[in-house]
């Protein structure tokens, strides 16, 4: 972490989190605020890779931005009046900055008074994907089966609620 | 060649084994006091593939439609036509660079962008050689799979930012074949993996080198290995737009698909990130099937073809052409088969590829497990 360069990529990469999520938050335009998105998950797989967590950065990209992105862009591309986004005549601004003020300063408290990082006792030797293969297929078996098998239900309710109704006809 | 023996070819800073290890190294290297390391040496793949997918892609493309249709083809600039990519080139240079009034300008711009940055960053994982892979990961096969998605946000941009309606049914219709596609593909890819035991691209490579060549691929240890390796090579069509697949641009439906609206430099940009997946994926057949940069030759008994073809430089030499090979196969498909219809595109991968992709992945498992 001493390295000026590798601190130089990481405040780049955080940067490039914090501006596209503020940017995702403040836009007008749904369409904007969605494409935004892209670059949040990005830079939130570039934070895992500085963590070392090389599996966990290539699954961000591949769960978020190749199923959650895409889906929500199918989504909002298909609503009505992207351009033209009404504006609300109720400002709260009062409320919603002490809102705001008040949720940062209550995770910023927590941050601080709880105790730092905690590294673990044993460095990870070897491969990190042998260890999550072994650590799934061992003791977290039951949990994995358990979720394989919620996914399996959502799968069937949704081709389900999809399907041409033929009754009706 | 054993990894021992790999490392001594290996510049010691391309040897990191996570993405860690050599960003740290390559943070280390300084060019006139800035830290400039990372820019130069991620150029130097971008700038050999850029060349060669401009050039040979578009010029090969050009021929063999020719050689197929009894045409001769680009005959006019150069012997053969062979210097007809760098007058296309100024020429596309010099066009007008347009951007529709209605369209919406800023991901209109940025939608090239987008496609073009996702379809080389699989680059960095591809093992051009013994000594050469950009980043060598640990996940290197499930990430050259993972980051085609950034490749899908970039089309969605451009159809939609064009404003156009073939625009935007060309990249409806290209999203949703790259992703139904992305699910036969990585099975497929997956009993490679199984095969291999480990996604790490370098070592992929390893465990198929030996002095029979090509009887150490993939594709020669078990009789299963053809099924994944057909599988990925229809999915990998689907996934890079190519015909028989090619409905997201099908010029008799959608003029363009979702490039209609673009002109010049734009152009070509989202015509070189489709000659650049179109040599990603072709390379990743061949590391995952056909044995990488491994020679194919074998060893006859005093005649050591395998030892002498073997090496850094080889090794560049047997994956680039196995990845041209595979490219010739595609434009040979290209010019040979119709148009699929977009049900039987979505038949094809949910009713035909998907459970033949499970089939043969369980196959896979059980031969590794009885079959040492």
């Amino acid at each position: 972490m001493s390295n000026p360069t590798y601190t130089v990529i990481f405040y780049l990469f955080a940067a490039i989190t914090v501006c596209s999520a503020a940017f995702v938050v403040f836009t007008r335009n749904v369409i904007y605020s969605a494409f935004s998105l892209l670059f949040t998950f990005f830079g939130a797989a570039a934070l895992y890779v500085f963590l070392s967590a090389d599996f966990i950065a290539v699954t961000q990209v591949v769960v978020y931005v190749g199923g959650i992105l895409v889906l929500l862009l199918f989504g909002v591309m298909f609503t009505n009046s992207i351009m033209k986004v009404q504006k609300s005549e109720v400002i709260n601004i009062i409320p919603g900055t002490l809102l705001l003020v008040g949720m940062i300063g209550a995770m910023l408290y927590t941050f601080y008074t709880t105790h730092g990082w905690m590294p673990s006792e044993t460095l990870l030797q070897g491969s990190i994907v042998e260890r999550i293969g072994f650590e799934t297929m061992s003791r977290y078996v039951l949990p994995f089966e358990m979720v394989s098998i919620l996914l399996l239900a959502a799968l069937i309710g949704a081709a389900f609620l999809a399907r041409f109704d033929k009754s009706s006809k | 060649m054993s990894s021992t023996a790999l490392s001594q070819f290996s510049i010691p800073f391309l040897m990191g084994n996570s993405l860690n290890a050599w960003s740290e190294a390559l943070a280390g290297f300084y060019l006139f006091g800035l830290p400039l390391g990372l820019v130069i040496i991620a150029a130097i793949p971008l700038v050999f593939i850029a060349l060669y997918s401009l050039t040979y892609g578009v010029y090969g493309e050009r021929k063999i439609s020719a050689f197929m249709q009894d045409r001769l083809g680009p005959m006019e600039v150069g012997k053969w036509g062979i210097l007809q990519t760098i007058a296309d080139i100024l020429k596309l240079l010099q066009k007008e660079d347009i951007v529709p009034t209605s369209a919406d300008k800023f991901l209109f711009v940025v939608g090239p962008g987008i496609l073009f940055v996702g379809s080389f960053l699989a680059f960095a994982v591809l093992p051009f050689s013994p000594a050469f892979i950009g980043a060598n990961l640990n996940v290197g096969l499930f990430y050259a799979i993972g980051i085609v998605a950034i490749e899908v946000v970039g089309i969605l941009a451009a159809g939609w930012g064009s404003n156009n309606k073939w625009s935007l049914y060309g990249a409806v219709r290209s999203v949703a074949q790259i992703v139904s596609y992305e699910i036969p593909a990585a099975i497929a890819l997956l009993c490679g993996a199984m095969m291999a035991g480990t996604l790490d691209m370098q070592k992929i490579n390893i465990l198929q080198s030996g002095s029979y060549g090509f009887a150490h691929f993939y594709l020669f240890h078990s009789p299963i290995a053809w099924l994944p390796f057909l599988i990925y090579f229809i999915a990998s069509l689907a996934e890079v737009n190519r015909a028989p697949f090619d409905i997201p641009e099908a010029e008799s439906e959608l003029v363009a698909g979702y490039f209609t609206e673009y002109t010049g430099m734009k152009f070509a940009v989202i015509f070189l990130a489709e000659y650049g997946s179109m040599f990603m994926v072709s390379a990743i057949i061949s590391i995952v099937f056909l044995g990488g940069w491994n020679s194919p030759l074998p060893n006859i008994g005093s005649v050591a073809l395998n030892d002498w073809t073997n090496g850094p430089v080889w090794g560049a030499f047997w994956i680039i052409t196995k990845g041209f090979f595979f490219i010739f196969v595609q434009m040979w498909l290209r010019w040979t088969l119709p148009r699929l219809r977009v049900d039987q595109l979505m038949y094809l991968c949910w009713k035909v590829l998907t459970p033949f992709a499970f089939i043969s992945f369980v196959l896979t498992a059980i031969w590794e497990i009885c079959i040492p």
